[in-house]
């Protein structure tokens, strides 16, 4: 076989590798394709409501800009490229990790510089599709409201693909370099975690500390952003004005973003090879400290919740998505402190995030203990009964929430003890319902496929999420409107019971 | 005087999947013997014995180990036994050390005694220099040895191991059978299924033969001879003239 005739075959089998990830994403482990696309369009036709109450007020924008919007649109297309770089490195991660083929094209009679070369593309290109899929929908609102000269986003946001993609490369593969393939893994996640979220609650800190509010346009809009802002001839503006219709800034843009990615390619493809190796297990064994361990006592159930609390504790990705809940506190937790001397209405937006925050991570975390047993055997060959192994392991997920959220709550109290109050009830019902929704709907896996827990049952992830939304939305309407609190309550709690009388633990 | 009991005894075991799995199987297994299950791939041996360790509930019949009920009483029956399956199924995050001190909080064994135990157990496995790494980078014969340590650490009376040697090398394969022996000679009944016949011939006190979910033969290697002529020279003849029987019945 030709060179490029390898080329062109290892292009089809990365194709067909990112097609299935998408179908198993979309359509779950049967991995319909006629369920993947009915899903996607529906999602897509969904997605236009919330994208028009967001974006619809921006589709008459229109050349020559004042300072304060070219500072927003830019603002919120650097959020988008954040959250790009974040789904970038995540999937470059995961290409050296869960990939099982690294041995095959390793030991292939091919020039490895061009195989990867192809990998780094098509890396690039899923982040890209994925980008301008999910823009779709904010897209098409601004074009049918504001003219056809707003497709010229969906070039923007293919260099912001393209551009976070190549970024994301040099990062992790520095981090290889850096720290090695280990500890590579955690650390990306983590960056990547911080960059989704750190734009986004950096506006936020600054906003909380210059004008006291969450919102985020209150910092981009104000006179000292605009003062402090360049001039609007310059180059920085040029993904603004590309995004309104400037062809030779959208040229410029697309152009520079492609020859990051060719420098990306050209720079890295053979480093590429050098870091699958050292990943593919000739890294070297993960060591524990090598102290003279002594054995614990106690009960059954308080090893079985050691083993869980030591599984967390280890487990990177549930470290990096602790983290991101925790980052998206530090604003609330920051509301609370500058709230304190006053009795501003603000501190109320506090008991939402945080509910909503502690159902999330509830669910995750049930997941993990109750569903990803990775000796399943073990634990039901154990002299324990199966309700007591069960009662145990959510009795972690009740901890580690304790725990996380404690402290926030016992802040609160001092500012208002009624609010804390408030809020307590709406951590401990959040972790509670997601916790229930994961029993019910428990399957057998192994934690590692913890990424892809959502496609084992669609329906116990939209009813976590929305039972979340459900008691935050309880939570601070009990402490503004409490005759609506009964309301919304009764409502999350007929949602849960419906849950429940579909779930196959009724059967 | 209360009669000696069996270490297992299975009763009109049946378990039904697409097909009948297993069907009205009767075990008896004396303690402080050394019992070799054999049969052809999909014969119920792996069922049978999921089963017999609870963990999967059969359709009919009884499961005693030591005299209790497995069904009427599971956690008791399970504090006197250990299940090794050929997939060893251990943490990839916890070290091999934290596995059996896992293991052993889970059995609730006095922790002084599991630690010194453990320690002996992977260096007997050839272990002991990976101790404080985590599971993660092991082949799967240190996994499997991993997983057998776990299931020794507790001292059980009554020892399950499906397959246990697939996957390891001679030497550790060596290691294990030495261990197994160990246990059978201080009293500890052990129940195996096994594909490899020269491993029931040399170490199984009495083999049971297993073919479409019933035991068509049991005894001792030359039991087993005596039962069914002696024109067979070795397990693995007198194997296959066993399926070919049951298969033609």
């Amino acid at each position: 076989m030709s060179e490029a005739a390898h080329l062109t075959w290892f292009v089809r089998h990365e194709w067909r590798l990112a097609w299935r990830e998408w179908l198993a994403m979309l359509a779950g482990r049967s991995g319909r394709k006629r369920t993947a696309v009915i899903g996607l369009l529906a999602f897509a036709a969904i997605m236009h409501v919330p994208a028009y109450a967001v974006i619809g007020r921006f589709a008459e924008l229109k050349a020559p800009l004042d300072k304060s919007s070219l500072i927003v649109i830019t603002a919120i297309l650097l959020l988008a490229w954040a959250l790009m770089l974040s789904q970038a490195i995540e999937a470059v991660t995961r290409v050296f990790y869960a990939r099982a083929d690294l041995d095959l094209i390793m030991s292939s009679p091919v020039k490895l510089s061009n195989v990867f070369s192809v990998r780094i593309a098509a890396i690039a290109l899923s982040v890209t599709v994925m980008a301008l899929l999910l823009s779709t929908p904010f897209v098409d609102v601004l074009a049918i409201c504001g003219g056809i000269r707003w497709l010229a986003a969906f070039g923007v946001v293919t260099a912001i693909g393209l551009s976070a993609a190549a970024v994301a490369i040099a990062v992790t593969l520095g981090l290889f370099r850096l720290i090695g393939p280990r500890r590579t893994r955690l650390v990306a996640q983590i960056v990547a975690a911080i960059i989704g979220a750190g734009f986004v609650i950096a506006l936020q800190i600054a906003a909380i500390l210059s004008y006291g509010t969450l919102s985020r346009f209150a910092v981009l809009t104000s006179g000292a952003a605009v003062g402090l802002a360049p001039d609007i001839q310059s180059i920085l503006w040029w993904p603004a004005y590309a995004a309104l219709g400037d062809g030779k800034a959208l040229l410029s843009l697309l152009a520079l973003s492609l020859i990051l990615l060719g420098a990306v390619m050209a720079m890295f493809s053979n480093g590429f090879a050098d870091t699958a190796v050292s990943v593919s297990g000739h890294a070297g064994p993960a060591r524990q400290g090598a102290r003279a361990r002594v054995f614990r006592g106690g009960s059954r159930p308080q090893a079985l919740r050691w083993k869980e609390f030591l599984l967390l504790r280890r487990d990177p990705w549930l470290v990096s998505q602790t983290l991101m809940q925790l980052l998206y506190l530090v604003p609330p937790a920051l509301l609370l402190w500058r709230s304190f001397a006053d009795s501003s209405i603000a501190i109320t937006l506090i008991t939402p995030v945080v509910v909503m925050a502690a159902g999330q991570l509830a669910g995750g975390l049930a997941w993990l203990t109750i569903s990803g047993e990775d000796a399943p055997d073990l634990v039901a060959t154990a002299p324990l009964s199966p309700s007591r192994i069960l009662r145990a392991k959510i009795e972690v997920v009740l901890i580690a929430i304790g725990v996380l959220f404690t402290p926030l709550v016992l802040a609160l109290a001092f500012a208002s003890p009624l609010q804390a109050a408030v809020t307590a009830a709406g951590i401990l019902i959040a972790a509670g319902s997601a916790t229930a929704i994961q029993l019910w709907f428990r399957v057998q896996a192994r934690r590692s496929q913890f990424r892809r827990r959502q496609t084992s049952s669609r329906l116990a992830t939209f009813a976590e999420a929305f039972a979340s939304i459900g008691w935050a939305a309880t939570a601070v309407l009990a402490l503004m409107l409490p005759i609506a609190a009964v309301i919304t309550g009764l409502l999350t709690a007929a949602l849960i019971a419906a849950t429940w009388k579909i779930s196959p633990a009724r059967e | 005087m209360r009669p000696i009991e069996p270490a297992l005894r299975v009763r009109g075991l049946t378990k039904r999947f697409e097909r009948l799995a297993v069907d009205a199987l009767d075990l008896t297994i004396r303690e402080g013997e050394f019992y070799a299950l054999v049969g052809p791939n999909g014969a119920g041996k792996t069922t049978t014995l999921r089963m017999v360790a609870g963990l999967s509930r059969p359709d009919t019949g009884s499961v005693a180990v030591f005299g209790i009920d497995a069904r009427i009483n599971p956690v008791a029956a399970k504090q006197l036994m250990a299940w090794v399956s050929d997939e060893p199924m251990i943490y990839d995050k916890l070290t091999p050390l934290e596995y059996l001190e896992f293991v052993a909080g889970l059995w609730g064994i006095d922790p002084a005694a599991s630690q010194a135990r453990a320690h002996h157990l992977l260096a007997s496995l050839g272990l002991d220099s990976h101790v404080d790494e985590r599971c993660e980078g092991f082949s799967k014969g240190m996994r499997q040895k991993v997983a057998l340590a776990g299931a020794l650490v507790h001292e059980p009376r009554l020892i399950i191991l499906d397959e246990p040697l697939t996957g390891l090398d001679a030497v550790s394969a060596r290691n294990v059978k030495g261990l197994l022996g160990e246990r059978v000679r201080a009293g500890c009944t052990v129940i195996m299924t096994t594909h490899i016949l020269e491993v029931a011939e040399r170490l199984a006190d009495r083999i049971g033969v297993i073919a479409a979910g019933r035991l068509v033969a049991e005894g001792t290697l030359s039991e087993l001879h005596q039962q069914n002529g002696q024109n067979h020279k070795s397990l693995e003849d007198l194997f296959i003239a066993l399926i070919e029987t049951e298969a033609a019945a």
